[in-house]
This record gives C-alpha cells, sequence and structure tokens, in this order.
C-alpha cells in the first residue's frame, strides 16, 4: 500500500508546493500531457501523489482517502467543523498567506469596526425592509465570527467567485472574502473593515486521523525525515 | 418496553394532561419556511436548525419548534381565549462534540388570552410544574419584561436605548454598549478618528472625498449616519445610577418571594422599572415562593421571550426538561398588524423520563 499524498492541482498554489518539497528533496511531478492529473513522487519510496482542487483536499482528508494533503487552513476551518479531531497540521508551508477578511464599500465613511457595521446592519434592515446581505464562500467562520462579536440583522449569500463584484451588481451589500495584497479589492472600490481578520491562513500540510496508517508507517517515517517534520500523534 | 416506547408513553401522558386542562391538539409542518424564522431569529438560526431546499418552494428548515407555527396559525384563524397543546420532533444543529440530541420530541402547552396576563404566566407555570410532580427538579425564572423596562428608563437618547433593546439577547454585546454610552470602557477600533474627522470636516466635505458609490446602501444612508453619529457625540452619558440599577437588577439571584421586596429596593431608586416590579409582584403572589429567580436569566433562551420566562432542570442534564415563557411581541410580528398576550413552554419527554428513573 502506497502513502496518498493530495496536492493542489493547478496555479501557483501548485507550483509553490512542489517547490517546498523539491528544496527537501521530495521532487513532485506531474507526468503526461499538460492536461492530464498523473504525477509522480522521486527521492522518497512508496508515496502516491493525488492532484485535485485545493477546496476539495478537506473532504478527502476527513474521509481518510488520503493520508496527507497540502491546503490552505482556512478551506479546512470552513469545511471542517471538527477539525481537530479529523486532521493533524504538520507543517506551515510559509506560502499561499491569505487573510478572510470583512469589506464594505469603501464610500461607507461611516463604517469602519465591527461597531459600526451592527449599527448599519440594524438600519438597514429599517431602511430596506431586509437584512444587510454579505456575500461569501466562508458561511460557516463568517457567521461564527458575526455572532462572537454580537453582530445581527446581517444575512449570508453564496458566491463561490468573483465576489468582490456582488456589491456592484446589486446581490449583496458587503462582502467576506480571502484576500492577500487587497487590489481587487481596491479595484471594486471596497474596502477592509479595522480589527483583527477572521483567519490568518496559509498553505498547511496536514495528515488525515481517519486514514488507515498500517501498512504506510515506515514511508510516513522515511517521508517525515525528509521534511523534518515534528512527531505527529495520528491516533 | 424500549427507550422509544418509553418515551412515547411519557409524551402521551403529557399530551392527555394538557388537553385535560382544556387545550386544543395543534400541529404544524416538519417542512417550515426558511424565509420567517430567518426574518425573526436571523443568520444565527443556521447555526441551530436544518436547512433544505425544494426545487419549486425554496429555502425550508426542519422545525426548530413549534413557538412560531403555533402563533401563525393561531392568528391567521383562532379563536380567543385559545388554548393548544402540540406533541412532536424538532430538529435542533448541535455544537460538535455536545453529545446533545439533535431531534427530540417536544410537548407543548401555549395560552392566547387577554385578560390577565400574570394569571396566565401562573397557569402554564403550575401546570408543567405539576406535569413533573415527584422528580427531583430545580426551577429557575426569570423576567425580560423588568430588563425591556429597565432600558426604556434609560435617561440617553431614543437611539441609544433602541441599540441597547436589539441586544438584550446577547449579553457581552449589551454590556459592551451600556458601558460605552455610560462613558466607561474604549471607544471601537476606528471610532476615535472617525469622531475627530466629524469634528473637522462636515458631512460634504467626508462625502467628496469618499469614492465611487456602489451598492443598494446609498449615499443619502451614508450622509444621514455621519450626521448621526455627531449628534450621538453630544448624548450625555448614562447617569450612573441608572447603570448601577441596571446591572443590579441583572444581578439579583434569589426566591421569587425575596425578589419582590429587592426588586421594590431597586425600583426605589429607579423608578422607570416600578409598573414592571408590580407586575412581578402580581405574578409571584400566584407562583410557589420558594422558585428560583435571575434578574439575568432567558437573555440566551429564545430571542422572542419579552416577560416572565422559566427553565426547569434535573441533575442529570445542564439542558433544560422544560423551557417557556411569555412573548406577546412575537404575535405582532407574525399577527400582521394584530397582537395578543401569549405564554407557553415545553416538554421535552426523553428527559423527563430520565428524571423519574
Amino acid at each position: 500500500m502506497s502513502l496518498k499524498l493530495a496536492v493542489p492541482s493547478k496555479g501557483r498554489l501548485m507550483a509553490d508546493t512542489f517547490d517546498w518539497f523539491a528544496a527537501r528533496g521530495v521532487v513532485l511531478q506531474r507526468t503526461g500531457s499538460d492536461r492530464e492529473y498523473a504525477a509522480s513522487v522521486s527521492g522518497v519510496d512508496g508515496v502516491e501523489l493525488i492532484l485535485m482542487s485545493a477546496g476539495e483536499i478537506p473532504r478527502e482528508l476527513s474521509a481518510g482517502r488520503v493520508h496527507l494533503g497540502v491546503t490552505g487552513i482556512d478551506v479546512i476551518r470552513e469545511k471542517l467543523p471538527l477539525w481537530q479531531d479529523e486532521v493533524v497540521e504538520l507543517a506551515a508551508l510559509g506560502f499561499g498567506h491569505a487573510d478572510l477578511i470583512l469589506a464594505v464599500p469603501k464610500f461607507w465613511v461611516d463604517v469602519e469596526s465591527l461597531d459600526d457595521l451592527d449599527a448599519v446592519a440594524a438600519g438597514f434592515r429599517e431602511t430596506h425592509g431586509f437584512r444587510l446581505r454579505i456575500a461569501t464562500k466562508y458561511h460557516r467562520l463568517v457567521r461564527e465570527h458575526l455572532r462572537a462579536h454580537g453582530v445581527a440583522d446581517y444575512q449570508i449569500v453564496d458566491s463561490q467567485g468573483a465576489t468582490e463584484g456582488t456589491v456592484k451588481n446589486l446581490t449583496a451589500e458587503m462582502i467576506a472574502d480571502i484576500t492577500s495584497t487587497g487590489a481587487t479589492l481596491e479595484a471594486n472600490h471596497l474596502k477592509v473593515l479595522k480589527g483583527a481578520p477572521i483567519l490568518c491562513s496559509q498553505a498547511t500540510l496536514l495528515a488525515a486521523r481517519g486514514a488507515d496508517w498500517s501498512g504506510v508507517n515506515d514511508t510516513f517515517r522515511a517521508l517525515s525525515a525528509k521534511l523534518d517534520l515534528p512527531d505527529a500523534d495520528l491516533g | 418496553m424500549s427507550r422509544t416506547q418509553v418515551i412515547n408513553a411519557e409524551a402521551a401522558r403529557l399530551s392527555a394532561l394538557f388537553k385535560a386542562k382544556g387545550a386544543v391538539e395543534i400541529n404544524a409542518d416538519v417542512l417550515q419556511p426558511a424565509g420567517t424564522l430567518l426574518d425573526l431569529y436571523g443568520e444565527d438560526i443556521r447555526a441551530r436548525a436544518y436547512v433544505t431546499s425544494d426545487p419549486v418552494s425554496g429555502e425550508q428548515m426542519l422545525r426548530p419548534d413549534f413557538t412560531v407555527p403555533v402563533v401563525q396559525a393561531h392568528m391567521r384563524d383562532g379563536a380567543e381565549p385559545a388554548r393548544y397543546t402540540y406533541c412532536g420532533t424538532v430538529f435542533r444543529k448541535q455544537e460538535a462534540g455536545s453529545g446533545r440530541a439533535r431531534e427530540y420530541t417536544q410537548v407543548g402547552y401555549e395560552v392566547f388570552d387577554r385578560k390577565t396576563p400574570a394569571a396566565s404566566d401562573a397557569e402554564v407555570f403550575n401546570l408543567f410544574a405539576q406535569a413533573l410532580a415527584g422528580q427531583n427538579i430545580r426551577v429557575v425564572t426569570g423576567d425580560i419584561g423588568l430588563l425591556i423596562a429597565a432600558v426604556r428608563g434609560l435617561s440617553t437618547s431614543d437611539r441609544r436605548r433602541a441599540a441597547l433593546l436589539r441586544h438584550i439577547w446577547r449579553p457581552t454585546r449589551f454590556r459592551a454598549l451600556l458601558d460605552r454610552f455610560s462613558g466607561i470602557g474604549d471607544l471601537p477600533e476606528g471610532r476615535a478618528a472617525l469622531i475627530a474627522r466629524l469634528g473637522a470636516e462636515d458631512t460634504a466635505q467626508m462625502m467628496a472625498n469618499a469614492g465611487t458609490e456602489i451598492g443598494l446602501r446609498s449615499a443619502g444612508e451614508v450622509r444621514d449616519r455621519l450626521d448621526m453619529l455627531r449628534q450621538d457625540a453630544q448624548v450625555a452619558a448614562i447617569p450612573a445610577e441608572e447603570r448601577a440599577a441596571l446591572l443590579t437588577l441583572l444581578d439579583i439571584k434569589t426566591t421569587v418571594a425575596d425578589a419582590v421586596s429587592a426588586l421594590r429596593d431597586v425600583a426605589s431608586n429607579y423608578g422607570a422599572i416600578s409598573d414592571a416590579v408590580e407586575t412581578f409582584a402580581t405574578r409571584a403572589a400566584l407562583l410557589p415562593s420558594e422558585l428560583g429567580f435571575e434578574g439575568a436569566y432567558g437573555r440566551t433562551l429564545m430571542e422572542y421571550y419579552d416577560g416572565f420566562v422559566f427553565g426547569i432542570y434535573t441533575d442529570a442534564h445542564s439542558t433544560p426538561v422544560a423551557t417557556g415563557g411569555r412573548y406577546d411581541a412575537l404575535t405582532q410580528r407574525l399577527g400582521d398588524g394584530r397582537s395578543i398576550p401569549a405564554v407557553g413552554g415545553v416538554i421535552r419527554p426523553d428527559l423527563s423520563v430520565e428524571a423519574e428513573q
């Protein structure tokens, strides 16, 4: 049996992941044509590389269908409410940094903090007859954050992409999304609320507690040594 | 008997007791339109209720309680006065690892009666106490009506009073606002700078460089709030003795009988709550005198309770075996302009049988 490692299948995140492993003597490679999602590993024996969408890696880790996975902490926390029971964070990889933030139209000069947001939400509901809409794909994280800070009278509307455009398109009054530089927010006339972000995320190597580790322990030890990972209690 | 049979028998016993008091049996769909519940409870309900969707009728929730559909049915075509009972499963999401049931039976009793609200409160509570008689129970009662009266009486602006009323059910936020409106504690991040700017520039100047207007919330609404913040900065702090009276009220933990004198004490320095205290005293006379009373009780129960509230606990669980309370304002919100005083409660037969054994 081989140890299954899931990594993001495209883009910057894939390239940075490949570089991170390569720097530690483990070479991940795509094989076949550049459209085919096939891959190989060299530098350590018995590891099978699986390329998949970063957003689906939490589900695969949770189900124990892969042993290890690389993805953003944001999607882990959003998709796995019991993440501590399901995965172990083995290493923060130092790239893919992004903050989950709340952003409102820049011209809302009366809004700086969550306190203002709560007051504005109450006023908005009075004026417009429905709750202020926040577009996001991070439903759970945003709801928990706002509840912890006593913000009421909002509603979450789902947005799986191009979230920054929802305000202009009148499908939401504000957004909650991942940002790294803030350039897209700026271009869409939005500003970040003051205060700590909802979550600071980066690419992380995770182990699945629910995977079948019998038969891959030696492989995992060899890989851990190469990658200089801490001892993990995967029980 | 299996556990299910034991619970069903207990549910039947409770239903029969409530019907014997003249309650009419009423039912409600398991699938409730999500819109009404979301409008009442806000986004937080999604963390507590199961949401599903129907291709034709849209987002639906597995009923998290019976109160809302029962009130709707009564406001639609109920005769007055009315007493209802129901028995069925409710569905609640639970926090991970809490071990709490996600679906369980509730047997309820609800009273819609204009005549003497205090007597209706006592009727519901005493019936529940009778239903659980012989069991080792602990009772806590509260009165959200006292808190509402205490907030309405504060010497401050309408806007600040409304903000406090809105957050009665969020204790941490309530306290932060109360302190700030009393001139105690820190301003939220960025507020001091904003207030300084409001002093240095007028609204037109601030809006001139604000950037592109996008979204449904208009520049007019932003201007209005800037003006409001300017006025708000001039509002005098809530007097220390009023804040102290409110906090004393929240801190009371005693028996219902002793609470009457404790509350009259508070009212002697803070007359705004006098009427609410006398309402409390009228009800107290109809309840067992040794019942527990906590000034803050009910603030983390359902947001619709606005008067008498109670919870009945057993040693076995932190979850109450029975809860209930008054919800006059809910009938108004669901009543299309009409309203009626209403009070009711539910018992969980799965917990009351455990207490018996």
